[in-house]
Formats: structure tokens, sequence, C-alpha cells
């Protein structure tokens, strides 16, 4: 496939799941509401409460993975290479040109965190300068920036805020059954399967609303990877990159759970999966599918 | 009154699709230009590089004056260059030039290990994919606007404004035969 229909493919692909999630939202409010007899689930409450729990990573996000990765800012007489690359593609993108931060580790990494092109964050590992020739480093950074320019960090900001809504719809009605309702309406025929579905919802849908957080994750990765190739017009410069991180040994240590998914590869190594179902839990999609999709482009 | 109430929407929908369309092409109209003004400012950067350049080189170099006046003379006409075509060629010379310059200074070890010159060809070499990269995003842009210039219906309102094509950045044929390098 070529980049810029790669490109149209995984942009279609991630809000065709972003639909589906809000539909599975809509299904347990209906469900919920028709079980407990309220007619409403709680649904309100529980996305203010998603909401109020994401404002915050969302706005200071950035600040937060910074100190928690120990990253120093970036200099242009120290680090040439990521400094100039970083200048260049900013004039590639038509956008201002993010802050860019270093982390002194072996491992080559990198992330991106920002809400929007105007307060952009690139972060490196001192590794992947050491490691990489100037054209890998290119499709790494074309990479993280066409995370930026494509919103991603916002999207997965909404989809937090929905995986959040169906967690907690779910637990408040779950209690809702322990404690008892007290204003059992009419429908007590309607009630008994609202009930059995609402249960077996209850306790599936938190784990379906992660495996959708998953694949949007996956294809907002493949869609990086071609933006970033239409960036550059040079996508054997990413696969490389990825050729070499997928071989380095080396685990990031400035990693956590809670940061994993915003850097370019999965800085956990010797997690690589390789069943389909597995594979369903990873937040990016095998290093082998990416490079094959970049070298057809 | 109600056929007039719907004749009345439909032409308030007609009327805001018009004026959305005609400040879009404003809009990109100025982001062409923006862009255009950015590959100068590159072009610049490329200019004001090289007397440093030459002085770093003339310090180890100095009775290689020949190399030195090629280069010196192709930065003034560049400089001095109004048309595009005539840009393009003195563009042309000057890299010519800069290409003999870089092959003199390897045969001088000691200044092939100088920092300050190493520095300069690694800042030459970057300023020369920041041009690049500028005229990539100007041709990116352009063709945002051909597109929406182009398609149906905005083809017909385009007309009836005044809204044209615009041209890519294209390389001259001079630029397509390759750079000579003289020794």
């Amino acid at each position: 496939m070529s980049i810029r229909s790669e490109i149209t493919a995984n942009v279609f692909r991630s809000y065709a799941f972003m639909a589906g999630f809000c539909v599975l939202v809509v299904l347990l409010a209906y469900v919920f509401g028709q079980a407990l007899g309220y007619g409403d689930s709680f649904i309100g409450i529980a996305v203010l409460l998603a909401v109020c729990s994401s404002f915050i990573s969302y706005y200071f996000g950035d600040q937060i993975v910074l100190a928690m990765s120990g990253a120093r800012p970036a200099s242009r007489k120290k680090d040439f290479d990521f400094f100039t690359v970083c200048e260049n593609l900013s004039i590639a993108a038509g956008v201002p040109m993010p802050k860019l931060y270093v982390i002194e580790d072996s491992a080559i990494n990198a992330f991106a965190t920002g809400r929007d092109p105007h307060h952009a964050v690139i972060c490196a590992t001192s590794g992947l300068f050491s490691r990489l020739d100037r054209r890998e480093i290119e499709g790494v950074v074309a990479h993280e920036l066409s995370h930026v320019q494509n919103y991603d960090i916002r999207m997965m900001a909404i989809v937090a805020v929905l995986v959040g809504t169906v967690a907690y719809a779910s637990d408040f009605f779950m209690r809702s059954l322990w404690w008892g309702g007290r204003d059992r309406d009419n429908d007590r025929d309607n009630n008994g399967i609202f009930l059995i579905i609402g249960i077996v919802l209850a306790i599936v849908s938190p784990l379906i609303a992660m495996l959708i957080q998953l694949a949007i994750s996956r294809k907002r990765e493949y869609l990086a990877d071609a933006s970033g190739a239409l960036l550059t017009r040079y996508p054997e410069g990413l696969a490389r990159a990825l050729e070499k991180i997928g071989k380095d040994k080396d685990v990031l240590e400035a990693a956590t759970n809670a940061t994993a998914h915003l850097f370019i590869a999965n800085p956990f190594k010797g997690k690589e999966f390789g069943t389909w179902f597995s594979g369903l839990f990873d937040t990016h999609p095998p290093i082998v599918e990416r490079v094959k999709i970049l070298r057809a482009m | 009154m109600t056929p007039m109430l719907v004749v009345g929407g439909l032409v308030f929908v007609v009327l805001l699709f018009l004026w959305s369309l005609y400040n879009g092409f404003v809009t990109l109209k100025a982001q062409i230009e923006e862009a255009w003004s950015q590959i100068d400012v590159q072009l610049k950067r490329r200019i004001d590089l090289i007397p440093n350049l030459v002085e770093s080189v003339k310090g180890y170099a100095k009775h290689e004056k020949s190399v030195f006046e090629n280069v010196t003379k192709a930065r003034s006409a560049l400089m001095k260059a109004e048309t595009p075509e005539s840009m393009a060629k003195a563009s042309d010379t000057l890299t010519g030039a800069l290409k003999s310059l870089f092959a003199v200074a390897e045969a001088y070890p000691q200044l092939r290990a100088n920092e300050n010159f190493l520095q300069l060809q690694r800042e030459l070499s970057d300023t020369e994919d920041k041009v690049a990269y500028a005229r990539q995003f100007y041709n990116s842009t352009v063709m945002d606007y051909n597109v929406k210039v182009r398609v149906f219906p905005n083809a017909l309102i385009a007309n009836a404004f005044g809204f044209k094509e615009q041209a890519f950045f294209k390389a001259t044929d001079e630029e397509r035969k390759g750079v000579k390098v003289e020794f």
C-alpha cells in the first residue's frame, strides 16, 4: 500500500473503533438503566468521574512523564543531530518546533507527548543517538512528530475517558445490585432479562473496553509510521531504526507501565508476543509487521 | 409560510458554504506565500554560513587562491540574482564551487581534523536539508490548494473569485543535469 492509502486506512480504522466504543457505552447505559429500573444508569456520573481523572494526565501529562523519566533538556551543541533533525522536520511539517529532552540510557527509544503542536514535547534516549545514524533518527523523530500532528495524545485521552466511563458504570451497576435497589419499577418482567445481560456486560465490558483501547493504540502507531514516512519521504529510515530497536537487548529503565504506550517500541523487552491472542494486549504492533509495511510503501 | 422557510434555509446554507470556501482559499493562498518566503530564509542561512567556511579553510590552505575566489564570486552572484532562473543558476555555481572547496580540504589532514571546520561542514549539510524540506513543505501546501481549487463544486466558485492553480517548485533543467566538481 502507498503511504497515503496507509494513512487513510488507519485513520478510518481508528475512528471505526471509536464509533464502536461509543456504541458500547450507549448499550451499557441502556441495559443498566433497564435492569435497575431507574431508566438511567449513573452513566452521567461515570462520564464525569472519568473526565476528572483524565484531566490531569491530559493537561500535565508531559511534565509528569518528563519528571518520571529523569530527562534533561536537549541542547543544539551537545545533541546536534537530534536538534537539527527536529528543526528540519518541523519545517517539513509546518509546525512550531517541539521542546526536546534527552534521557541518559543506553536503550534505544523515544516518545512524544503534548495535546497539540503548540504544546509538544519529544524525548529520546542517548542510546538512540549513539546507535542510530542520521537517516534512522529522522525516521524515529518523524514518527513521534506525527503522533503530535495527528492529535494522537488527544485521541488516547478521549479513549481513556471512554474506558473510565465503562469501568465506573459497570462498577456502579454491580454495587447497586449488591446493596439492593429501593424503588423497583413496575416492569418486573423486563428487569429479569436485562439484569442477566447487565451482569454479564458489567463483568465483560471493562475487558472489551481495554481491548478496544489497545486496538486503537496500535492503529495510531501504524498511522504515525505512515505519516512519518510522508514527512521524510524515506520509509527505509524508520524501517532500519525499528530493526535496530527490535534487536536491542537493553531494557529502558525509566519506563513504567503507565508510560509504556507513549514510546516508539514496547520498552519491556522479553515480552514479544507471538500468538494472535496475546498480541491483542499489546500497545504497539509487532516490529516485523511495521517494517514489512514500511518497506512496501 | 413553510416553503418560504425551507427556501430561506437552503439559501442560508449555500451562502455559509460559499463564505467558508472563499475564506479557505484565502487562507491556503497566504500559507503558500509564507511557505515560499520560508525557502528564502533557509537559502539566506546557507549564504551566511559561507564566509566562515572560507575563513576556516584559508587558515590552512592559503595558497589555494583560485578555489576561494570562485566561492566568493559565486556567493556574490547569488546575492545579486533577481529572477528565479538566475537564482537557480547562481545557486548551482555556488554548489559546484563549494564542492571544489571541500575536495581541496581533503588534502589537508590538519584541516579535516579541525573542530571548527567539521562543525561548519555539518551546518552546511544541515542547511541543504533545511532548504529541501522547506521546498517540500511549499509543494505540499501548493498541492492542498490546487486540490481545493480543482474539485467539484469548488472549481466553479474558484473561477468566479479568480483563484487559480499555483505552480510547484521544480528543478531547473540545469539542476537536473548534475553538478560539476573542478580541481
